[in-house]
């Protein structure tokens, strides 16, 4: 009853009965329902299937990672009752699989926002995940009848869209954040929501840069077929066509942005996200050229127009992966920015201009 | 290896008047910028601020300001590119944060 006006959809099994929640029947991760005094509210596995892997392993190589995600609303884990806990998060898909597979074993309520499908971090910016969101989803799942108490824990990275006076201040319930990571869920709740520093620091581990890299490499493959059309056609009246090597090039500088500079971040001195890029591009361009003997008097100028083209392109992608990272600033990145945009876009056109005086 | 990004360029200021010493500001930070000692907030490491907000936002006392924005480089771009104010919004297929 609570949620009648909220949920405006066709199926007349979510407004005809009084479910707080609605949830598609097939999914394998709803295991039954509960009553509670304001209607049904779906019960979750912990355990994490096949499809909910399989869904994890998509959306990080980029495949329909635009609308993975559940109904908000409420959801119980085990046995929850008036006193249990409740834990607040965010309706990506992604997310909610994170925090529910560390939940074994435990009686709690979760309430989810509508987040648009975005995760805790990404959509406290964006403000999606923030004060209004909270109020309104308490109020819509009638929370304050179905527990006795008025505490409600979120997950720190969720801070930056929530202020917690203000939800205190519309609703009675007062806010206790979490730690950052679902994994450490439970020895939170153990320690009576006491969270170590540990718990409250984010962390960019190598395998944490590993599992966002695929989507930036799909992407760059996307604008490289374009790439790769454009040098098509100008094959087409190249008197040295472009080829192999030329393509191994390529590829190289875009995997040294994409994925060996995200990977080797801590370890490359400096401390500008295009700066590293840039220097390991170098490297790899200076080895390239060195193995395939352009360094002689007829490929000079493709061999410089390489050296100004290729360190720039990893220069770019690594500078791209600032919005993957967890510690760079706003203020930081417009520094590095005004620096850095310049310069690629000079010496990449230069080596542009070089390369094609020498294959035209 | 801790990373750290940019020297000098936080934006991040607080005021030791108004703070209450509530600590929330040492509760949210994501890089244990802040420390509390005798009911006082204290900046112990500014150049670890990435100017998430997130203590600016839970501040009772508004004894904190930030120029909190998202860090990342796509999204500057977008913004420069439409003239709009540069938001962690990846509609694409790009893996931004």
């Amino acid at each position: 009853m609570s949620n009648e006006k909220s949920c405006c959809c066709s199926a007349e099994s979510c407004c005809s009965t009084e479910t707080i929640t609605p949830f598609n029947k097939n999914d394998e991760w709803v295991t039954g329902e509960i009553h509670t005094p304001k209607g049904k509210v779906p019960v979750v596995s912990t355990k994490l299937h096949f499809k909910d892997v399989l869904g994890a392993w998509k959306v990080r190589w980029g495949m329909g990672m635009m609308n993975y995600k559940i109904s908000p609303g409420l959801y119980a884990v085990g046995k929850p009752d008036h006193t249990s806990p409740v834990l607040v998060s965010a309706n990506y898909k992604l997310t909610f699989d994170v925090l529910r597979k560390e939940l074994s074993g435990l009686d709690c309520w979760i309430l989810i926002l509508d987040t648009k499908g975005i995760n805790v971090w990404c959509a406290a910016g964006k403000g999606t995940f923030g004060t209004d969101e909270l109020v309104d989803r308490i109020s819509k799942t009638g929370l304050s009848e179905i527990v006795s108490h008025r505490k409600l824990v979120l997950p720190q990275l969720g801070a930056p869209g929530v202020s917690a006076h203000k939800v205190t201040q519309g609703t009675g319930f007062s806010v206790i954040y979490g730690p950052v990571r679902a994994k450490d869920i439970k020895a939170f709740l153990d320690s009576n929501c006491n969270a170590t520093k540990e718990m409250r620091t984010v962390k960019f581990t190598a395998w944490n840069r590993l599992v966002l890299t695929p989507v930036e490499l799909v992407a760059a493959a996307k604008i490289s077929l374009k790439v790769f059309g454009v040098l098509f056609l100008i094959n087409l009246l190249a008197a040295r066509p472009f080829g192999l090597p030329d393509f191994i090039a390529y590829m190289g500088a875009v995997l040294t942005g994409t994925v060996i500079t995200p990977l080797l971040l801590p370890a490359i001195p400096g401390r500008a996200f295009a700066w590293k890029g840039w220097l390991l591009g170098l490297l790899w361009t200076l080895g390239f050229i060195w193995y395939n003997g352009w360094f002689a008097p007829g490929f000079l100028l493709l061999a410089i127009g390489y050296l100004l083209v290729l360190p720039s392109l990893s220069a770019y992608l690594a500078m791209n992966f600032t919005g993957s990272s967890t510690y760079t600033s706003f203020s930081g990145v417009i520094k590095e920015m005004k620096i850095a945009v310049p310069l690629i876009a000079l010496s990449t056109v230069a080596g542009i201009v070089l390369v094609l005086i020498e294959s035209l | 290896m801790k990373l750290r990004y940019l020297k000098n360029v936080a934006t991040l200021r607080l005021s030791a008047e108004k703070c209450n010493g509530c600590g929330r500001c040492a509760e949210v930070c994501p890089h244990g910028v802040f420390s509390v000692n005798e009911r006082k907030a204290k900046i112990e490491d500014k150049d670890c601020c990435m100017e998430c907000g997130a203590c600016a936002k839970n501040c009772p006392a508004q004894a904190i300001t930030v120029n909190s924005g998202v860090g990342c480089a796509q999204a500057v771009i977008k913004g420069w590119l439409t003239g709009s104010e540069p938001s962690c919004d990846c509609s694409s297929s790009e893996g931004c944060c």
